[in-house]
């Protein structure tokens, strides 16, 4: 068709000028909204580890903002510490983005839960009552299960010893095996059992088969079936960042805290 | 409409279906297929994006330099996809959540690709749309089918609803763990070819 290489090049930078422009335009224009669905989505699950909101209930997005705003204190704290790290803004705070700065991440030793990297800030959230002492302490914990890093909230009682609830937010585990993580059978089993052996030592544990009720087994949950590595996963993410390398120091401090007060 | 465009539009549901009788888009079939709701987001992004790549193709079909038409249609694929994939993040954010990677993957999805080269290259843009969005739904028509027998049997729902109360949940069902997992999907596409190629018959290739 006697078109020369000129036009060939002219073309294919066409090409690309316009879509990169529609491309980029329209990201630019949706990362408002997307970022305000991911920030619904962590306060809902917040919310509902917590105990405050039914996950089958289907509230707007206000209603989850506005009933997160009211009962729910975020707060940073640094992990080697575990002291409240005042005049770091919660709402802007990215856990996540710390992890890729060696001045704000630590080198994780080699630890079972695949985690490669733990930051030197958490952010935590807290539920008070109305006399302003801590109700629930919600911890984010995460971890390599199977496929995928499993990402999700750990919630704590007020002794900070028992479980409130373990809801995960963000993973990619086989639906219908390691996927019920989600199940919210699978996730009643949690309220209630207790994390710390005697000595203090994190004993949480998903084990094979059935583990029976609080009374009986109170540091174990049953494994999931068919998802060993999930469970086994779970276990490890969770011994983890109750660790020394994880929040230990918070909930030391805490402990002492309270002692002091009563 | 004529009939040639009414035979472009239907013949991909059954005469000529992209997966049963092409044999395109197999991974993402096996992927997105436990859950109803997955597969019909998937089905419809699929549908949509095949639509739009083949009547922006089919509308510069004459102006592709022959030599690079190849990474001009990827091009344009792949814009198109991550259109898709930003929509889906804003405004349907519980879906893109579970379609996860799947989503960006439609730009390997055979269909698109073989569309945009096999029909929009050489056709008119109503046509080529007519074409995409056919093809479109023949992909959807087995997605939809796989996913509603993988979800009825594999967790005994359809689109989330519980039809068959399972035993972890107190019930009486157990869940058939096979159809959860990707070769399941490989059994149900296989029965869907067998009952497209029972029904009919000129489709089955004369034995070698």
């Amino acid at each position: 068709m006697g078109r020369g290489n000129g036009y060939i090049v002219g073309f294919a930078t066409a090409v690309c000028l316009v879509c990169s422009i529609f491309v980029a335009g329209l990201a630019v224009a949706l990362k408002p909204l997307q970022e305000i669905n991911k920030v619904i989505d962590r306060q809902e699950k917040v919310l509902a580890v917590v105990g405050l909101l039914d996950p089958d209930a289907h509230l707007s997005a206000a209603e989850v903002q506005a009933l997160f705003d009211q009962n729910i204190k975020a707060r940073v704290v640094n992990l080697a510490d575990g002291t409240f790290v005042e005049g770091v803004d919660a709402k802007t705070f990215d856990q996540q983005k710390l992890l890729s700065d060696p001045a704000t991440s630590t080198d994780a030793l080699p630890n079972p839960a695949g985690v490669r990297r733990m930051p030197t800030q958490a952010l935590v959230y807290a539920l008070n009552d109305p006399q302003g002492n801590l109700e629930v302490l919600v911890l984010p914990v995460e971890g390599k299960g199977l496929w995928s890093t499993l990402y999700g909230y750990l919630a704590l009682e007020r002794d900070l010893n028992t479980v409130r609830g373990l809801t995960f937010y963000q993973h990619g585990e086989t639906p219908g095996l390691g996927g019920e993580v989600d199940n919210p059978r699978w996730k009643g089993l949690w309220p209630g059992r207790t994390l710390f052996d005697e000595k203090g030592m994190a004993v949480i544990e998903v084990v094979k088969g059935a583990a029976g009720p609080v009374a009986t087994a109170p540091h174990k949950v049953d494994g999931l079936s068919g998802a060993t590595l999930t469970s086994r996963g779970v276990t490890h993410l969770l011994q983890l960042w109750l660790g020394d390398k994880g929040f230990k120091p918070l909930l030391t401090n805490l402990a002492k805290e309270k002692g002091g007060k009563s | 409409m004529n009939k040639r465009q009414r035979e472009v539009l239907l013949d991909p549901l059954f005469n000529n279906n992209p997966i049963s009788l092409q044999v395109l888009g197999i991974c993402s079939a096996l992927a997105v297929t436990t859950q109803l709701k997955t597969a019909m987001v998937m089905a419809l992004a699929v549908t949509g994006v095949t639509a739009l790549s083949n009547l922006s193709i089919s509308l510069i079909r004459n102006m592709i330099p022959p030599s690079i038409r190849i990474i001009v249609q990827l091009t344009i694929i792949a814009s198109l996809v991550i259109v898709c994939d930003q929509l889906l993040k804003a405004y349907m954010f519980e879906v893109s959540k579970q379609l996860s990677v799947f989503v960006g993957l439609i730009i390997t999805n055979c269909i698109v690709m073989g569309r945009a080269e096999a029909f929009a290259m050489q056709n008119t843009p109503l046509d080529a749309t007519l074409d995409g969005i056919g093809n479109g739904v023949g992909y959807s028509a087995v997605l939809l089918f796989v996913g509603f027998f993988r979800e009825l049997l594999g967790s005994g729902k359809v689109y989330g609803l519980t039809i068959l109360q399972p035993v972890t949940e107190g019930g009486w069902y157990t869940p058939n763990g096979l159809l959860v997992l990707a070769p399941g999907a490989f059994f149900l596409i296989a029965v869907f070819i067998w009952i497209n190629r029972a029904w009919k018959p000129d489709q089955i290739e004369a034995a070698e």
